[in-house]
């Protein structure tokens, strides 16, 4: 789980890269250059210049790419995946296929409607539903781990449509890119 | 014809911490055929307050069960503390057929002494009394004591009111941070104490036969897991975790099976793990969801929810000795949606969730004959559960955006809500009584 959070950072690309790396400053040393002020001839002023060039960048990150869109919604009661969905998969499917050392989860949810544990039963098929088609697209079995949490995670708080269309999704969750 | 009738009770304490609690009674189907009642406040002589008004909870009780009406405290034409002061014709005047009077006296050594009597006004004598002792912490489970003589000397029917109920709460912190929390408090959802908090959700407390244990599911692992934890102690183990779904566990009335849902095979199927060794069976084969198993109170069956018929609706399979003895059969043909089956203790019927378009309610169904009442007038119930007694049914539901219990009359007389814990509360499991 610690393991995905860090790629997660790293997925999210170059700006929240940079302000990790600041994070890494610990608040309670002062936070000085090396070789400091005291070098420093009065009317000059010396400044560090950023040249590490670390890339960050993944075409899942992409905007643009149909990749970007890790989400798929679902109505009532249903796993049907909608025409434009299952492009979407197969692009993720074609991804991981290219990228064997990548692997997703693939979390099925629920709206808060019915019973509790058959809305896990129903988060899951849902997620199998994508898995399905991924497998299908060159997905590498064992690539994916299926894990329904029902309706136990809302994305969207509120108790109607307008939050229950959000909480009937999959959520793809890429790690080892 | 709709009565509302609203008790305001302030208690002093209860376990969660918050310096007053107050307990909101809301009763709002019709009250005919309920018992009129008079309980009047118990005399106590000590000289710092009492922690507990055991004559509010015993009050408080009776009307929850839907089968009393008590008479508010301001109908009361006198407060008489012992038989001697009761004037009989007085209360006649009320309506009341019963009056409950009492006493609270401080016990040499520490402790109190709880006396009552129960007397009938029509006929101007005593039905019963008794000295019951307790410590400060045991007054209001003396309380439902008194109110479970009360209710089987009334009703000729065994009361639930000293029992225990277990839930699940949620709550959000000011980072957005969930806690979860298990709970099991008493029937009244007072005395509340947490036996499990986890930073992931938990679902589905069921109670084991002698209200020992408390089987439930916890995703603390990332994915879930059924875990089976001594009330008591705290000391639990893991039963289930087996690749997929690991859910919906239900004991067998004898307490050697665990039913429950596992999706190890692809997709939700019930199976059947026998405790001591562990040993697993499959006992439901179909593509669909199979989930929620609930076993009948002679063992000779599981009910449990299944989409095989393209909506969800509840399914009986005969069961011998922890094993299919048949095939199932569909059950309910009322209703779009039905799940979440639970068996009266008399097994004659089924509490369930019905749902109809964007409503879903608690209903009870009558297995023999098929029909379908419901008892709830709400839009997002959930996870009915019998008192052990069968006059009850506990459940969940939402208001104003948060997640409440709610107590129902089984024959849908009478609604309280219960609402003294923070966050969300879902997923009520009545205890059985304790042996």
């Amino acid at each position: 789980m610690k393991k995905l959070m860090a790629i997660l950072v790293l997925l999210s690309g170059v700006g929240l890269f940079a302000g990790c790396a600041q994070q890494q400053t610990t608040p309670t040393e002062p936070t000085e250059a090396p070789g400091a002020a005291a070098e420093q001839a009065p009317g000059a002023e010396a400044a560090g210049a950023e040249t590490e060039r670390g890339f960050a960048g993944s075409p899942l990150e992409d905007p643009q790419s149909p990749l970007s869109k890790r989400v798929f919604y679902f109505p009532f009661d249903s796993s049907e995946v909608s025409a434009e969905d299952r492009n979407i998969v197969a692009e993720h499917a074609k991804f991981l296929a290219a990228n064997p050392n990548a692997s997703v989860v693939i979390e099925g949810h629920a709206d808060e409607r019915g019973s509790r544990e058959y809305n896990l039963g129903l988060g899951e098929r849902r997620a199998q539903a994508i898995e399905r088609l991924m497998l299908l697209q060159g997905m590498a079995k064992g690539q994916q781990q299926v894990i329904s949490f029902g309706e136990e995670r809302p994305a969207a708080q509120g108790h109607d449509e307008s939050a229950w269309r959000l909480n009937r999704r999959v959520e793809l969750i890429y790690s080892g890119v | 014809m709709r009565t509302i009738l609203r008790i305001l009770l302030v208690a002093a304490l209860c376990s969660t911490g918050t310096a007053q609690a107050v307990l909101n009674i809301e009763i709002t189907e019709g009250m005919e055929g309920a018992l009129p009642v008079a309980v009047v406040p118990f005399a106590w002589t000590g000289a710092t307050p009492l922690p507990h008004d055991v004559a509010a909870v015993v009050s408080a009780d009776l009307a929850r069960s839907g089968r009393f009406a008590p008479l508010a405290l301001d109908r009361l034409p006198a407060r008489p503390t012992q038989t001697a002061q009761v004037d009989y014709a007085a209360w006649r005047g009320t309506g009341a057929e019963s009056l409950v009077i009492g006493r609270v006296r401080p016990r040499e050594g520490g402790g109190f002494m709880v006396e009552f009597q129960l007397l009938d006004v029509p006929r101007s004598q005593q039905l019963l009394g008794y000295s019951i002792p307790a410590t400060a912490n045991q007054l209001r489970r003396v309380a439902h004591q008194i109110s479970d003589i009360i209710y089987e000397k009334l009703t000729g029917e065994r009361g639930a009111f000293d029992t225990n109920i277990s839930y699940v709460t949620e709550e959000r912190g000011a980072d957005g941070k969930r806690t979860y929390r298990l709970a099991v408090a008493d029937s009244d959802a007072y005395n509340e104490q947490i036996i499990l908090t986890s930073s992931q959700p938990i679902m589905s407390p069921a109670w084991s036969p002698d209200g020992r244990r408390l089987a439930y599911v916890s995703f603390e692992e990332g994915r879930s897991g059924v875990y089976v934890q001594e009330v008591a102690s705290g000391k639990r183990e893991k039963v289930a975790s087996y690749q997929g779904i690991n859910s919906a566990p239900a004991w067998s009335p004898d307490g050697r099976h665990l039913a429950l849902t596992l999706s190890r095979d692809g997709n939700p199927e019930v199976y059947v793990l026998e405790l001591a060794s562990s040993r697993l069976t499959r006992v439901t084969e179909n593509w669909a969801i199979d989930t929620e198993p609930a076993w009948s109170p002679d063992g000779r069956a599981l009910v449990f929810t299944s989409d095989r018929g393209g909506r969800p609706q509840i399914y009986r399979l005969p069961m011998s000795g922890g094993m299919p003895a048949g095939s199932p059969e569909r059950l309910t043909f009322e209703g779009a949606y039905n799940a979440r089956a639970r068996y009266s203790p008399d097994g004659r019927r089924l509490a369930l969730l019905t749902g109809e378009g964007n409503r879903f309610r608690i209903g009870v169904m009558d297995i023999e004959t098929g029909n379908l009442r419901v008892l709830t007038e709400s839009r997002l119930d959930e996870s009915p559960s019998f008192s052990p007694n069968g006059a009850m049914i506990i459940y969940a539901t939402e208001i104003r955006g948060r997640g409440v219990l709610e107590a129902v009359a089984a024959d849908g007389r009478a609604h309280q809500r219960l609402g003294l814990s923070r966050g969300d509360v879902r997923e009520p499991a009545w205890s059985p009584y304790f042996k």
